[in-house]
C-alpha cells in the first residue's frame, strides 16, 4: 500500500459525504419547468466507491455538478465533513471526460496545478508530480505536452492532477467515456487500484453498465423525469477487482446475472423514453 | 488578349511536359501514388513544385518578352525603329502629277536622343522631297505639301502613297507604318507598334530593378526607400498595437461580463463591417493628414478584429476546463491568468494575423490619399509622373512586406501557441 496519502486522521465519523433531500428544478422560458432531480438522499461513507448509472437525461451529471458545487440545488443540501457545500472547492476533486486538461501546460504543470494554487513550494510540487505520475503509470512524462499524449494517457494525467490536490472526494464524470474498449478496461483497473491505494471516496458517473458493476461498491440506478434513485445495489466486484484481473472478475459468480438485470432495467427505461417521444 | 492566350498555351504545354517528364523519371511508390481514387480526395492533392517554379518563370518571361527585356533571348516583335520612306503622288491645280519621297526617322524617346533634322535633296518637279522624325509608339502629322510648289492653290492634293490611292479620311498601310489622311488632306504617320508594351505602361524587369537600385541609393522625394517603407511599417505596428492593447481587454470584458457585452455589442457589431477605407475621409477631416490620423485609422482597423477575436477566445473556453480549475482550488484571478488567457491565445493570434493584413492594406490606401512619406505615397506620387517602373517596384515591395509579415506572424504563432488546432 502507498502511504503518501495518509494525511487523514482516524476520527470517528463526521467524515463522508451526505446528500440530503436534494431537488432540482429548472424554470424554462415558456413558463414550464423541469424537475431534473427529486428528493435524492444519499450517504456515502469515507473511502467508498459508488457508481451512478441511468438513461440519458436522468440527471446524473446534474447531481454530480451539485455535489461539486457548480450548481445550487433548489431544495436540500450537500454536506461534506460536516460542512455544507456552497461552491466548488479543492476538497472535492473532479475528473472529466477528455478535454479538461490545460493544453498550454506540460504534463508536470497540469498535475502540479492544484498544489501550485495552494502555494506549495516548487521542489515539493515536483516530488509530488513525479510520484503521482509513477502511480498512474506515466513515469518520465513530466515534460511532454498534453496534446502529444493519447486519450488514455491524458486521462491518466487527469487522474494524477486530481490526486495531487489530495481531495476528500473524487467526482468522476464519465472519465473513460471517450476511450476505446481496450484502453478503457486498463483504465478501469487503474481507477480501482487508485481507490484501494489512496482510500479516497469516489463517485463515478458512467453510461456503461459493465463499468458501473465492475467499479461500484455501491451502484445507484437513477430513473428520469423526475430524476430519482430507482434502485441501489451493493456489489463485491470492486473489492475483488482491486486485487485481481478485471477479466477474471467478470467470470466470477453472479456477475453476469447482476449486469444483465441492471441492463434490462436501463433498457426498459430507455424504451419508455423512446415511446414517450414517439407518442408525442 | 494575345498575352492571355500565350499564358494559357504556356500553362498547357508545361502541364504536359512536366507530366511526361515525371512519368519517365519516377517509379515512385509512396502512399499517395498507390491510391486509385484521387479525384475528390483532398489529401491526395499536394502542390506540384515544378508547376510553381514554371508559373513564376512564365510570368517573368512573358513580362520580359513583351517589354523587350535584355534578359530575354526572345521577344515579341517590337515597335519599328529606324528609317523608312515612302513616295507620294501629288496633283496640282493644272492637273499635272509629280512624285516625291519622304524619309521618316522613327526613334525611341526613352533613349534620350532626338535625331537631328536631315538635309536632303528636294528633288525635281513641283512636289519636293521631305523628312520627318516620329517617336516610336506614337504618330505624327507629316505636312508633305508644305515645301511643294503651288501647294497653296486650290486643287493641289496628294492622291497616292507608294502608288496606292488615298483620299481624305482614309488610311493605307505601307511597310512599317500606317498612313492616314485627315479630312483636310494632311498625312498622319503611325509607325508599326509591334506587340511590345510601351515602357510607360509596363517597363521591363531590368528597368524596375534599376529603379529599385536607384531609389534605394538616392531615395525618393526627400526620403530614402527604407524611410518610406519603414514609416508605413511603423504606422502599421503602432496602430495594430494600439488596437490590440484596447481591443483584447475589451474582448475579454465582453466575454466575461454581460454588462460589457450588452454595452459594446451594438458598437462592435456595427463598426466591424465598416471597411476601414471608408473611414479615411472622416479621419482626415477630424485629424488631418499627419501621423495622428493614420495611426487612429489603423487603430480602428485592428480594434474591432482584436476585440472580436479576444471575445471568441474567451467564449471558446471549455466549461470543463473552468470547472476543473475551480475544483483544483483556483481563484478567479488565477483562472483568468492560467486558464482563460492562455486558452484564448490561439484565437487572438488568428485575429492578429488578420488584423496585420488589414492594417497593411489600410496604411497603403491611406498613404495613397495623403502622405508625405510611405510606400503608398511613393507609388501614387510616381504614378503622377508616369514613373511606371517605380509604381511596379513599389507594388512588388508592398507585396513582399505583406507576405513577410504574415510569415513572421505564423512563425510566432507556431512558437507561442503550439497547441493550436490540436
Amino acid at each position: 500500500m502507498c502511504h503518501l496519502f495518509t494525511e487523514k486522521t482516524p476520527e470517528i465519523d463526521l467524515k463522508g459525504l451526505s446528500i440530503e433531500n436534494i431537488s432540482m428544478r429548472f424554470d424554462l422560458k415558456d413558463g414550464k419547468s423541469i424537475q431534473a432531480l427529486k428528493d435524492i438522499s444519499l450517504e456515502i461513507g469515507e473511502g467508498q466507491i459508488i457508481t451512478v448509472l441511468g438513461p440519458s437525461g436522468c440527471g446524473k451529471t446534474t447531481l454530480l455538478n451539485i455535489i461539486a458545487g457548480f450548481l445550487a440545488p433548489t431544495e436540500g443540501q450537500v454536506v461534506l465533513n460536516d460542512q455544507t457545500v456552497l461552491g466548488p472547492g479543492a476538497e472535492r476533486g473532479m475528473v472529466f471526460q477528455q478535454g479538461a486538461l490545460f493544453e498550454w501546460m506540460n504534463v508536470r504543470s497540469n498535475v502540479a496545478f492544484g498544489p501550485r494554487m495552494k502555494g506549495m513550494p516548487k521542489a515539493e510540487q515536483n516530488e509530488k508530480v513525479q510520484h503521482l505520475l509513477e502511480v498512474v503509470g506515466l513515469h518520465d512524462f513530466e515534460d511532454k505536452a498534453v496534446y502529444e499524449l493519447s486519450g488514455g494517457m491524458q486521462q491518466r494525467v487527469a487522474l494524477a492532477r486530481c490526486l495531487a490536490n489530495d481531495p476528500d472526494v473524487i467526482l468522476m464524470d464519465e472519465p473513460l467515456g471517450a476511450l476505446d474498449a481496450l484502453t478503457r478496461e486498463k483504465m478501469q483497473g487503474l481507477v480501482l487500484k487508485l481507490w484501494k491505494e489512496t482510500g479516497k471516496t469516489i463517485m463515478l458517473i458512467t453510461h456503461s453498465v459493465e463499468e458501473a458493476v465492475l467499479l461500484g461498491e455501491r451502484l445507484l440506478v437513477l430513473a428520469p423525469r423526475p430524476g430519482r434513485i430507482l434502485k441501489e445495489y451493493k456489489l463485491p466486484y470492486a473489492e475483488m477487482g482491486s486485487g485481481m484481473d478485471l477479466r477474471e472478475v467478470k467470470k466470477s459468480e453472479g456477475y453476469i446475472e447482476t449486469r444483465d438485470e441492471i441492463l434490462s432495467i436501463i433498457w426498459e427505461m430507455e424504451e419508455e423514453i423512446m415511446g414517450r417521444v414517439e407518442n408525442n | 488578349m494575345a498575352i492571355l492566350l500565350i499564358y494559357i498555351i504556356v500553362f498547357i504545354i508545361a502541364f504536359y511536359v512536366v507530366h511526361i517528364a515525371t512519368k519517365m523519371m519516377t517509379a515512385q511508390k509512396d502512399y499517395t501514388s498507390l491510391k486509385t481514387v484521387t479525384f475528390g480526395d483532398e489529401s491526395a492533392v499536394s502542390p506540384n513544385r515544378p508547376a510553381s517554379i514554371i508559373s513564376v518563370l512564365a510570368i517573368f518571361m512573358i513580362w520580359g518578352a513583351f517589354t523587350g527585356s535584355k534578359l530575354m533571348p526572345f521577344h515579341a516583335p517590337g515597335p519599328f525603329i529606324g528609317e523608312t520612306s515612302f513616295t507620294y503622288t501629288a496633283i496640282n491645280a493644272e492637273g499635272e502629277t509629280d512624285d516625291a519621297e519622304v524619309i521618316v526617322t522613327v526613334y525611341d524617346i526613352q533613349s534620350g536622343k532626338t535625331p537631328s533634322k536631315m538635309k536632303i535633296d528636294p528633288g525635281t518637279g513641283f512636289a519636293k522631297n521631305d523628312t520627318a522624325n516620329i517617336v516610336a509608339w506614337r504618330s505624327g502629322l507629316i505636312k508633305v505639301k508644305r515645301n511643294d510648289v503651288g501647294s497653296k492653290e486650290d486643287g493641289y492634293k496628294v492622291i497616292a502613297i507608294n502608288g496606292q490611292e488615298i483620299s481624305p479620311s482614309s488610311e493605307i498601310f505601307i511597310d512599317d507604318a500606317r498612313i492616314y489622311m485627315t479630312a483636310k488632306g494632311t498625312l498622319s504617320f503611325t509607325p508599326e507598334k509591334g506587340w511590345q508594351m510601351q515602357p510607360i505602361w509596363l517597363p521591363s524587369p531590368e528597368a524596375v530593378w534599376s529603379r529599385l537600385v536607384l531609389v534605394a541609393s538616392e531615395g525618393y522625394k526627400t526620403f530614402t526607400l527604407v524611410e518610406h517603407l519603414g514609416w508605413s511599417l511603423i504606422r502599421v505596428v503602432v496602430g495594430f498595437l494600439a488596437g490590440a492593447l484596447i481591443g483584447i481587454p475589451l474582448g475579454y470584458a465582453m466575454g466575461l461580463s454581460g454588462w460589457f457585452r450588452g454595452w459594446f455589442d451594438p458598437i462592435v457589431e456595427f463598426m466591424r463591417p465598416v471597411p476601414p477605407l471608408a473611414l479615411i475621409p472622416l479621419v482626415i477631416i477630424w485629424f488631418g493628414i499627419g501621423e495622428e490620423g493614420k495611426i487612429i485609422l489603423l487603430f480602428l482597423a485592428s480594434l474591432w478584429i482584436m476585440t472580436i477575436s479576444a471575445r471568441a477566445g474567451v467564449s471558446g473556453v471549455k466549461i470543463s476546463k473552468i470547472h476543473a480549475a475551480y475544483s483544483l482550488g483556483a481563484s478567479k484571478r488565477q483562472i483568468m491568468r492560467l486558464v482563460i488567457v492562455p486558452n484564448s491565445l490561439p484565437e487572438i493570434f488568428t485575429g492578429a494575423r488578420v488584423s496585420m493584413g488589414v492594417c497593411w492594406g489600410t496604411v497603403v490606401a491611406a498613404e495613397l490619399v495623403a502622405a508625405q512619406k510611405g510606400a503608398g505615397m511613393m507609388i501614387i506620387n510616381a504614378s503622377k509622373f508616369q514613373m511606371t517602373d517605380l509604381v511596379i517596384m513599389g507594388i512588388v515591395l508592398i507585396g513582399v512586406i505583406g507576405y513577410s509579415i504574415d510569415i513572421l506572424m505564423r512563425i510566432a504563432e507556431n512558437y507561442l501557441v503550439p497547441w493550436k488546432g490540436k
